[in-house]
């Protein structure tokens, strides 16, 4: 690691979203009979944790919000996702998650595709070299697929 | 000059002279777990080189030397805990197990319904939970002494709150020499004064204070005291567990196995005298030789000119954090052991860790293993810097610089708008 990697990583767009997250408030009442699933994400190694609620209608994410306290890897990419996701089917949602796994831990490469397909979440493609932070990254992403497998929680274990 | 000569004593600890993402090293996690000198790692090489063979069974010569090594030891570290009696002195994996043998073989007979185990908010988690399984095995409680959540003395034990709690159904007082999260010393002497005035079991977690000052847990007051080789420039996998000899006498073993009994029959078995009762199996021999060669090594130095060059250390980075605007040391005021955990506005703890740790500067940032002392302080979690002899200026300096360097990406601190 140097220094150009820890710019990578704390690029302006996550310290904006860390400053200033987006999504960030409860959707209340968050009711699985209206189709709001809601699920606590936790890493018990650090403390970070996430509270993430999803409205689902007709098959798509309607709404996404969350709440939480957690370094700025771990908001950043929160507030990223619920930007992300929202407006998507939940199948597209799905898809986003699994490429966003294979981002975060190296397994794929930042090329032109890729950037089609994730948009402003390439930002994040700077955790890949951090191997600590990389559970920091994809916390909330594990609490939106336990949201919306009806689990209410996640832990990064 | 009865100072240390650090170029010296750095030539002691290989590990830290190397270069870590591009910059020197600067190792501040000593709390977490110190580095060995070159005697500790010599005297165990030696030890596996020459002289290994099981202890305390076997008529051969490397039977004997290997037995002689670990009684060695045995009487090394119980010269260094103010001359007890070797007998007391137990060898462990470490403090953790030290403590969950005291808290489930004295436990286990002594505990029942209505009585108090009294731990602390400061606690490490190790002085919390091993209470708390002997707790639901017995029908015991665990209640909790706080610790001042503001004030000038924020971060230390609320000393007129544990004298309130104090009553008979309190059987054991858990308490923590020296706080690994905030680096605050406990008056634990009063407080086990205290404790046995009530007739409590008086144990103590000294892992956080064996690296920093000369100990001597019966003139404390203890009952038991706990330690760690690695946190005292020793190797990982020993520790100690020193108990008074007539309350070690009366209990059951821990665990049961070779080298703690007397005689086995199918019928039923006799154990051993302390501290072989509680020893059961094959144990770490060339962990006790490590751990005595720490001993021997802290001696050498002495303990006055350790205590004196962190106390240095622990003046010059309380200033060099201090002068550091949104910047708050947690636990500030002492006395402290040479540890500092502190918070900065706007950066997360985990944040900074990574960034010092791109300036070649090793903190511990998190919870520190202390999760109901961050509850009651209301914070997610700190970054602590703890320091050992062998740390210099100029590491306190690049720490100063990183957590600037850190304000600096997240636009905080002096020079934000």
């Amino acid at each position: 690691m140097d220094s150009s990697e820890l710019m990578q990583l704390y690029q302006d767009v996550i310290v904006d979203h860390n400053r200033s997250p987006r999504n960030f408030r409860r959707i209340e009442p968050c009711e699985a009979a209206a189709g709001c699933q809601h699920a606590d994400g936790f890493n018990p190694l650090c403390g970070d944790k996430l509270q993430l609620f999803v409205q689902v209608a007709d098959g798509r994410i309607a709404d996404i919000a969350f709440e939480g306290s957690g370094c700025a890897i771990s908001v950043a990419s929160a507030s990223l996702m619920t930007d992300a996701v929202r407006g998507r089917e939940e199948t597209g949602a799905r898809a986003l998650m699994a490429t966003m796994q294979s981002l975060l831990t190296g397994q794929r490469a930042v090329d032109d595709a890729l950037m089609d397909e994730v948009g402003k979440l390439t930002a994040l493609a700077g955790v890949a070299a951090f191997p600590m932070r990389v559970k920091c990254a994809t916390l909330c992403w594990h609490t939106l697929e336990a949201a919306l497998d009806g689990r209410g929680q996640s832990t990064t274990e | 000059m009865s100072g240390l000569d650090i170029d010296r004593v750095r030539a002691d600890f290989p590990i830290l002279d190397q270069q870590v993402n591009g910059h020197a090293l600067a190792y501040l996690d000593n709390a977490a777990s110190s580095q060995r000198p070159r005697r500790v790692l010599d005297a165990m090489r030696s030890y596996e080189e020459r002289d290994h063979a099981n202890v305390h069974r076997g008529l051969h010569t490397l039977a004997a030397r290997a037995t002689r090594a670990y009684e060695e030891a045995r009487k090394t570290l119980a010269a260094h805990l103010g001359g007890v009696s070797p007998e007391e002195v137990v060898f462990t994996r470490g403090t953790t197990e030290s403590l969950n043998l005291v808290a489930a073989a004295w436990g286990s007979e002594n505990l029942g319904p209505g009585d108090r185990i009294l731990v602390t908010e400061l606690e490490h988690h190790s002085n919390i939970v091993p209470w708390q399984l002997i707790a639901a095995r017995t029908g015991a409680e665990v209640i909790a002494v706080p610790v001042l959540r503001d004030g000038p003395m924020c971060g230390h034990l609320d000393q007129d709150a544990f004298r309130s709690m104090l009553d008979e159904r309190v059987r054991v007082l858990a308490v923590g020499h020296v706080s690994n999260a905030l680096g605050v010393i406990n008056p634990v002497a009063a407080m086990a004064a205290a404790a046995r005035a009530v007739g409590a079991l008086v144990v103590v977690d000294g892992a956080q204070a064996m690296p920093h000052m000369a100990v001597s847990p019966a003139a404390l007051g203890a009952d038991f005291y706990a330690g760690s080789g690695h946190k005292m420039y020793g190797p990982t996998g020993i520790g100690f567990l020193w108990g008074r000899g007539e309350v070690l006498a009366g209990m059951l073993p821990y665990q049961g196995g070779g080298e703690m009994i007397r005689t086995v029959s199918i019928a039923g078995s006799t154990w051993a005298a302390p501290p072989q009762r509680f020893e059961a199996g094959t144990p770490n021999i060339v962990g006790a030789v490590g751990l005595a060669a720490a001993v021997d090594y802290l001696h050498a130095l002495g303990q006055e000119a350790i205590a004196a060059r962190e106390t240095l250390l622990l003046e010059t980075a309380t200033a060099a954090l201090e002068a550091i605007p949104g910047l708050r040391i947690i636990g500030r005021e002492g006395p402290k052991a040479s540890v500092i955990s502190f918070v900065v506005d706007g950066v997360h703890p985990h944040d900074l860790g990574t960034i010092l740790d791109a300036a070649g500067v090793a903190v511990r940032a998190g919870h520190h293993c202390a999760m109901p002392l961050m509850d009651a302080l209301g914070l997610p979690a700190t970054t602590r810097a703890s320091f050992a002899f062998y740390n210099t200026e100029a590491e306190v300096a690049a720490l100063a610089a990183g957590v600037r360097e850190a304000q600096r990406i997240f636009g905080t601190g002096a020079g934000a708008a």
